[in-house]
């Protein structure tokens, strides 16, 4: 496929030539994508780990509840949103339809579950294991949590980097809330879409090459700042 | 030494907090938001029109680009202040309901066929559209279709009325509804060597051609018009009036109608103004 190497090619010239449009564009994606783990951490994190250490009536409901809307399809949390903030919808008066904060809300509905449910098992592992432990030491089940959260911190950052990966790779979303609109809303995954739509697939390939890239380099980031606070913490 | 463990934790926060907040800052300027089509977003059009207007006038522009049925729901739902888009009937719907203020031609172009170099339906050269669909019922031949409420797929819907074919009895076999934009339509009939109905501007930005080629063009029922109208502050009462009016003014306006005459890809002008002023 002929395809490939174009698309390699231009991969390379996006690199390289360091275009400012796609400048900000990578950098309105790590924006947005970022705020949202970091704000779906905030929430689910707790809410999973409450969940992990506390006993209470549709639990086992709750927690398939939430394992279930892992699988929530970007395009409906879109569309969801897109109804709450159309200026004929309730937080209409908001006014924040098509900005970065609407995506940042849309990929942060979309990712509290998958860090809610990953940490939630994580954290009731953990507490399998060490509860008896932490009650003869007479810790509260939510002072326990805190303990567990910071015992099982390196694999709760794995499943941050799962929540960022989601969010910087999904389109459906962003598309619907943010418009794609150039210079304000548009970010590498839209623009891949654009470039498809504009039948420059070559383009569009090398776009998703630099996103993958992109995606790598966090990653390494990453596993170097856990291998570090390993070696220094134990 | 867990105090600064804390600390470090909370700067990241801090970081990433201020990370959001500088887009936000970025966004707080003049604007408006027009709801608009692929096609005049893909074709380029866009990009060398807007920058002339942001510059003359300091307003950005930030559009929006939906099908048309989209863009105009979009307008009912208040979420644009302008709509420029390419559906005449439409249009004049949206008007009636109260939800437009007044509608501007702004500029034409032309739908075209396209379809495989081998040309199944024998229909090339021709310039009688309704005709070639006819044809391509009879033998059927594969058909892509927007079919996605679109500007463009509102024509093709009435050109298959015109030639007294229902395109549904054709589902399933010949006759395929990709439900999707102009471009991926192409994308898809380019891969499945099918023909499909597109304007002008699109097929000539479009790169992915394949063994596509221009079948039929020149009908005069294959005219495309673009219109242009404010958003009715009287229903939305947020919509940005001085603003919007000013675009839809420049559009219409001697140095606003130039500069789409002025667009072209390659020697081909893409876009013919013509506002009635």
């Amino acid at each position: 496929m002929t395809g490939l190497g174009e698309a390699f090619g231009a991969a390379w010239v996006l690199v390289t030539g360091l275009d400012p449009g796609l400048a900000r564009i990578v950098l309105l994606s790590l924006q947005v994508s970022l705020s949202a783990a970091v704000a779906a951490t905030l929430i689910g994190l707790p809410l999973g780990a409450a969940i992990a250490v506390e006993r209470f009536p549709g639990r086992q409901l709750l927690i398939v509840l939430l394992n279930a809307l892992m699988g929530l399809p970007p395009v409906v949390v879109g569309l969801l949103i897109y109804l709450l903030l159309s200026r004929a919808g309730p937080l209409g008066s908001l006014g924040i339809l098509f900005t970065p904060e609407a995506m940042v809300i849309a990929q942060t509905v979309l990712i509290v579950p998958i860090i809610a449910a990953l940490s939630r098992q994580t954290i009731e592992d953990a507490w399998r294991e060490y509860s008896e432990q932490l009650r003869s030491l007479g810790a509260r089940r939510l002072r326990a949590a805190w303990t567990l959260i910071w015992d099982t911190r390196f694999s709760l950052l794995t499943i941050l980097l799962a929540g960022f990966g989601r969010a910087a790779a999904e389109v459906g979303a962003v598309m619907i809330v943010g418009g794609n609109i150039d210079g304000v809303t548009r970010v590498m995954t839209t623009t891949i879409a654009l470039e498809t739509s504009k039948g420059d697939l070559p383009l569009a390939l090398g776009l998703g090459i630099v996103l993958i890239m992109l995606v790598i380099v966090l990653n390494a980031l990453a596993a170097l700042i856990r291998e570090v606070a390993q070696r220094r913490y134990g | 030494m867990a105090l600064s463990r804390r600390n470090v934790i909370a700067a990241a926060i801090a970081a990433f907090a201020l990370l959001g907040l500088q887009g936000t800052a970025a966004a707080q300027k003049n604007f408006i938001t027009v709801a608009s089509t692929t096609s005049t977003e893909q074709s380029g059009l866009f990009k060398h029109l807007l920058p002339v207007f942001e510059k003359k006038t300091g307003t950005q522009v930030r559009v929006v680009a939906l099908g048309t049925g989209q863009a105009l729901d979009m307008a009912r739902r208040g979420d644009a202040d302008v709509v420029f888009v390419h559906d005449k009937p439409a249009e004049e719907k949206l008007l009636a309901e109260g939800f437009g203020v007044q509608r501007f031609d702004v500029m034409y172009n032309d739908f075209v066929l396209v379809g495989p170099k081998n040309d199944p339906a024998r229909i090339a050269g021709s310039k009688d559209i309704v005709d070639a669909y006819k044809k391509i019922a009879a033998g059927g031949a594969p058909f892509a279709s927007r079919g996605d409420r679109s500007g463009t797929h509102a024509a093709e819907l009435r050109l298959w009325k015109d030639a007294g074919i229902d395109p549904n009895t054709g589902k399933g076999s010949w006759y395929r509804e990709t439900g999707s934009g102009m471009g991926p339509t192409l994308n898809t009939a380019s891969a499945m060597n099918a023909y499909a109905f597109t304007d002008r501007g699109t097929w000539l930005s479009f790169k992915n051609r394949g063994d596509l080629v221009i079948e039929v063009e020149g009908d005069k029922k294959l005219f495309n018009q673009y219109g242009v109208m404010l958003v009715n502050p009287a229903k939305h009462p947020h919509v940005k009036k001085e603003l919007g009016q000013a675009f839809v003014d420049w559009m219409i306006s001697p140095e606003g109608q130039l500069t789409i005459a002025a667009y072209k890809i390659g020697p081909d002008q893409l876009f013919f103004p013509n506002a009635k002023r």
